[in-house]
């Protein structure tokens, strides 16, 4: 139950410190440790799931130095082929269940309160519930590394029948803590749709929401549409694997490629989930630091609608080269083509908010500005996928490492730590040090480059993804990205330490810390205090 | 045929030029047509992303640059424009139709395997491929060929490292190939870059695609579905060939069959079979089973001092020859004829400290084959 | 703040949740049904090249004699399966609409009775729409003794709707065996160990 600790616990007992210091006249609750159990309050929560998060962020990141270690060179030097696929799934599945989705949580609990002017989440005692769950699933999914037979060892994807017939004996764990943490999942989507709807302080309506607010209702409601189809499917391959059902397995009548319709019907809605958020922190950030409103608010908001509608649409473009006839690869290239609209909207209208602005580059801002550029590389390479014929050169070679990388680490990682800049000084009290912060800032833009740009090219050399050694054409530019990733990796303990030390002091934020800043959050003190917003707050809609 | 030429890494580092030149950067062009029309749809859709990049870029650069609040910059407060708006997607979209017809040409050619003038049935196993050519009555399987030293750094790696075969897929120039995929275990995908092919090979269901190759040539790629522990070391070499070396090829190849076939019937001494085996053992075995015998338990059994195997002649032969369902262990009556079981069956009993002084003779495999 | 704000506001709360509950249970009924909905699925579209499970009936149309395609049929035994399976022609030639007989012959090579099933798979997939099969081994489970030899009937037509451009159809049969009906099998013979 302790993993949600973060490496140091320095920054938890901290936390109480400040925490406790703000909330005296309100508080009257249980002390210590049975007080972090227990809580119900939005901005604790918060707190507990962006720890986790970060903890969670630095597991999964040591998996990925394993694996860049033994990437290095050619040959195998440091682990075996079975370690090393344990490695690579378990980075996959930590970052995504663990790390990304429980951060952007982490935010929506803090601050969605904050911005429509709600004292609470509307479901208090179940948000605390779905937040404990996460270190209940993430401590079981981490014990497989300990169990006969290994962790998972079949890819984030655990395509069957290599994660059914063929896995490892802990694949039931892994399947229980994937089952809590989709539980976990879909009661936070409710909570945030219930508060979303209707929590607003009178005079909001939904066309005046902050975009964060608006991009997380409409993932919540793809979290509550897939979510669902993800538990369906893994209760399907516990069948398999236990209770002698054929779903997957062809000598029973079952097929294959069924696992992968069903796991890409939920998968790609899940990246979505995993960027939404993502756009929506961005949305927010760069008017204030462009002060300037944002520009083409409804549009942005129809875009985001349009991109999760379109993500149920998409799925087989994962599977081009599975065998699908030919209707099915031009449907699936084409409404996969049709995406790249509505995101390209996104970027044009970032970059008019920017135009004619008055720009100042803060910790916030510059990686918002980052996160415009990197992701929309990644969007490149995601086009370039979409051509169906050249995926079947591109499939499941580094060149898609390489895409999914940019729109997941500059993209969303980049997203959230824009946040947690951005939003600090609201949680402390504290601006965060300035110099540590861009140092960390650069320091990740060029680790981040480092690493995923060679592996473009590694891809489209030939190099298949997730083997623990290649052939010698590839060694280069694994080098490159081992470097690469070893920089982004050790550059992230920076972020750490801007976090604590912001935390502990720092140059004392005001209420409104950001000039440009225009939402109902920086209207309460900073830090914010526990309780907020009990009476619901004026507000004027700034933007029409 | 391209030259890969690389530097060994110890020394390759960013700055040398040599090497940096050397090495490939982009997709190959490949030797098959279709392989040349998905890499000019590769170039065509790369430049049209750089040119979308240029502007979007340049745009968010002059404006990070001009609109500095420290050079003055003073913001303006609009923030709609439909008519902006709507062409921002419409240009996006004509853009997209516009590479949506090419690459609809290029899939719909992808498909057509029809009027093929050779079938090869390849079929996946944990961890290689097998080769059937339907209707010549041959089988090849392919085995990686780079030696366990190599990888483990005992000695120096070899030009091909990793993409090195025992037995290539040999196919004429100039004919139409269809290729049926389809796999023993769990899922593979067959793909060679030059030739554009890559397949999924699933497990009780059969797909295809096919290959007409302009230019005789080795060709190399890899497995790159991710399908267990040595998914990294299932390559694929095609080597092909002009016609009429195929055709010859093809009855040497038959008549080497048939040839092995014959030792089935005579007496086969315990040396010659331990001989035959220790070969059999190390290119096929010894993967999983690990030279000295230990393999790595829970998934692949030690077979020195293995009671169960040793203390029953027909639970082994059984194994060796039907393989074990839900487990790595294949049918090896797929791969290996039955002097090869034989000699390796004998070689698991008599190598690393087990001592039965068993000799298997083929014969007795034999039995338990579909002998007409 | 009034009371009357907040009961509003709990009310709109639970009408929310209980609305949210219903879209995620009818999404978990989905999930469940998405398994049918692909069976009918590929049926329907012959999407990932199986073939009916039942006898259908022979379309009554006549041969078309402008064009003939090539039938193959390959058969394989999966791992810890001691069976054979062979065709009696792994080729053959005929018109779309024409109906054909080939033997398939199934051999227990092993010591013990195993039940095992013959699980079809055809490409091009699109081709197991026009594939009618009024005769197949495929339909039922095999049970065979000890080195006990079977010998079936495949009746099947190619109907005259087969797409011009299939030139070749591969029937791909693989063996496996079905462990769970091996208890419920004909009790006259006794189940074997586990290999």
């Amino acid at each position: 139950m302790a993993s949600h600790l973060p490496p140091g616990s320095s920054a938890q007992s901290h936390q109480l410190e400040t925490a406790g210091t703000v909330s005296d006249t309100h508080y009257a609750g249980p002390k210590g440790l049975m007080r972090w159990l227990l809580t119900t309050n939005h901005k604790e929560i918060g707190t507990l799931y962006l720890l986790f998060s970060l903890s969670m962020f630095f597991i999964g990141g040591l998996f990925a130095m394993v694996v860049r270690a033994e990437l290095f060179q050619p040959g195998l030097q440091l682990i075996q082929p079975e370690f090393f696929n344990q490695m690579t799934t378990m980075h996959g599945l930590i970052m995504v269940f663990g790390a990304v989705m429980p951060a952007f949580v982490g935010l929506a609990n803090w601050m969605i309160p904050l911005q429509i002017g709600a004292p609470d989440m509307a479901l208090p005692r179940l948000n605390n519930f779905s937040f404990w769950l996460l270190p209940v699933a993430f401590t079981m999914l981490l014990a497989t590394l300990f169990m006969p037979g290994g962790a998972p060892n079949f890819g984030w994807t655990f395509y069957a029948p290599l994660s059914t017939t063929y896995a490892p004996p802990s694949t039931t764990f892994f399947i229980f803590s994937l089952h809590m943490a989709g539980i976990s999942s879909i009661l936070g989507a409710i909570n945030i749709i219930a508060t979303i709807l209707n929590l607003r302080t009178p005079g909001m309506r939904m066309m005046d929401m902050p975009l964060f607010v608006w991009t997380w209702l409409i993932t919540a409601f793809l979290l509550i549409a897939v979510m669902p189809v993800l538990a369906g499917v893994i209760t399907m391959m516990l069948l398999d694997i236990h209770f002698g059902t054929s779903f997957f397995n062809a000598a029973g009548g079952g097929d294959p490629v069924l696992f992968q319709h069903l796991f890409w019907f939920f998968g790609h809605p899940e990246v979505y989930i995993m960027i939404l958020p993502a756009f929506g922190i961005v949305s927010v950030i760069l008017p204030t630091f462009a002060r300037k409103p944002l520009f083409g608010y409804a549009s942005m908001v129809y875009a985001t609608a349009a991109i999760a509608i379109l993500s149920f649409l998409v799925w087989a473009h994962h599977m081009f080269v599975v065998g699908l006839p030919l209707a099915a690869e031009l449907f699936f290239m084409y409404s996969t083509m049709l995406i790249s609209v509505p995101t390209g909207v996104k970027v044009f209208n970032w970059i008019t908010t920017l135009f004619r602005g008055s720009l100042t580059f803060e910790p916030p801002m510059l990686f918002a500005l980052a996160f415009v550029v990197l992701f929309t590389i990644g969007g490149f390479s995601g086009l370039m996928l979409a051509i169906s014929p050249a995926d079947f050169q591109y499939h499941d070679t580094y060149f898609v490492v390489a895409h999914f990388h940019y729109v997941l680490v500059p993209g969303a990682v980049f997203a959230i730590m824009a946040a947690v800049y951005y939003w600090l000084p609201k949680w402390t009290g504290h601006y965060p040090h300035l110099r540590l912060s861009q140092w960390h800032f650069w320091l990740s833009v060029i680790g981040v480059n480092l690493t995923f740009f060679p592996m473009h090219f590694a891809g489209l050399a030939g190099m298949p993804r997730r083997i623990p050694d290649y052939a010698l054409q590839f060694a280069d530019f694994n080098m490159v990205t081992s470097i690469g990733g070893f920089l982004f990796g050790l550059s992230q303990l920076l972020f750490v330490l801007v976090v604590v030390l912001c935390i502990r002091g720092g140059n004392k934020a005001p209420a409104k810390a950001w000039e440009g800043a225009e939402d109902l959050e920086w209207t309460v003190a900073s830090p914010a205090p526990l309780h907020t917003f009990e009476t619901p707050p004026d507000f004027t809609p700034h933007r029409h | 045929m391209r030259i890969r030429y690389v530097w060994p890494t110890t020394l390759g580092c960013l700055g040398l030029p040599q090497s940096v030149l050397a090495i490939d950067w982009n997709m190959p062009v490949g030797v098959t047509d279709v392989s040349r029309e998905i890499h000019s749809l590769h170039m065509i859709i790369f430049w049209i992303c750089v040119a979308i990049g240029v502007v979007v870029f340049g745009a968010l650069f002059y404006s990070v640059f001009r609109y500095r609040r420290s050079r003055g910059a003073r913001a303006a407060s609009f923030h709609e424009h439909t008519t902006v708006e709507v062409i921002w997607t419409l240009i996006p979209t004509l853009i997209l139709v516009a590479m949506a017809i090419p690459a609809t040409a290029t899939l719909k050619k992808m498909y057509d395997a029809s009027a093929a003038d050779l079938d090869v049935m390849i079929t996946g196993q944990q961890w290689r491929w097998r080769y059937s050519y339907l209707g010549e009555d041959l089988a090849l399987t392919s085995n990686l060929a780079t030696p366990r030293s190599e990888v483990t750094g005992e000695s120096p790696k070899s030009d091909n490292y990793l993409l090195e075969v025992d037995e290539p897929l040999v196919l004429p120039v100039d004919r139409k190939v269809r290729l049926l995929l389809t796999s023993d275990d769990v899922i593979h995908s067959w793909w060679v870059p030059d030739l554009a092919v890559k397949q999924d090979a699933v497990p009780g269901f059969v797909n295809e695609n096919w290959v007409r190759i302009n230019e005789p040539g080795i060709y190399r790629g890899q497995c790159a579905e991710l399908c267990g522990r040595d998914h990294a070391f299932m390559p694929v070499v095609v080597k092909a060939v002009e016609p009429e070396r195929f055709e010859t090829w093809l009855a040497e190849r038959k008549e080497a069959a048939a040839q092995a076939a014959l030792g089935v019937d005579r007496e086969w001494a315990l040396d010659e079979l331990m001989k035959r085996g220790e070969q059999v053992y190390g290119s096929i075995c010894a993967s999983c089973h690990q030279p000295d015998g230990q393999g790595s338990p829970p998934a692949f059994p030690a077979l020195a001092g293995n009671q169960t195997m040793l203390n029953d002649v027909d639970y082994h032969i059984e194994t060796v020859v039907n393989g074990v369902s839900g487990s790595a262990m294949p049918a090896f009556r797929n791969t290996l004829n039955a002097v090869e079981m034989a000699a390796v069956i004998t070689y698991e009993r008599n190598a690393w400290g087990n001592e039965t002084g068993d000799a298997i003779q083929p014969a007795r495999i034999a039995e338990l084959l579909d002998a007409p | 703040m009034s009371s009357q704000f907040l009961d509003d506001r709990r009310r709109a709360v639970n009408r929310t949740v209980a609305r949210t509950l219903v879209v995620l249970a009818a999404m978990c009924l989905f999930s469940v049904a998405l398994v049918p909905l692909y069976d009918v699925f590929c049926e329907v579209t012959g999407l990932n090249g199986k073939t009916s499970s039942q006898a259908q009936s022979l379309s009554a149309e006549s041969a078309d004699q402008s064009r003939l395609v090539t039938m193959q049929f390959i058969t394989r035994a999966s791992k810890g399966l001691p069976w054979s399976l062979s065709a009696e022609t792994r080729q053959l030639r005929l018109h779309p609409g024409q109906s054909a007989e080939v033997h398939f012959t199934f051999r227990n090579l092993g010591d013990r009775a195993y039940v095992a099933r013959a699980v079809p798979s055809v490409s091009p997939s699109e081709a197991s729409l026009h594939l009618r099969k009024l005769a197949c081994f495929c339909f039922e489970n095999q049970r065979l003794a000890a080195g006990e030899r079977f010998e079936a009937p495949l009746v099947f037509q190619l109907t005259r709707d087969l797409p011009e451009d299939v030139k070749t159809v591969t029937l791909v049969y693989t063996l496996y065996e079905q462990r769970v009906s091996l208890s419920r099998s004909r009790a006259s013979q006794q189940p074997g160990g586990e290999t």
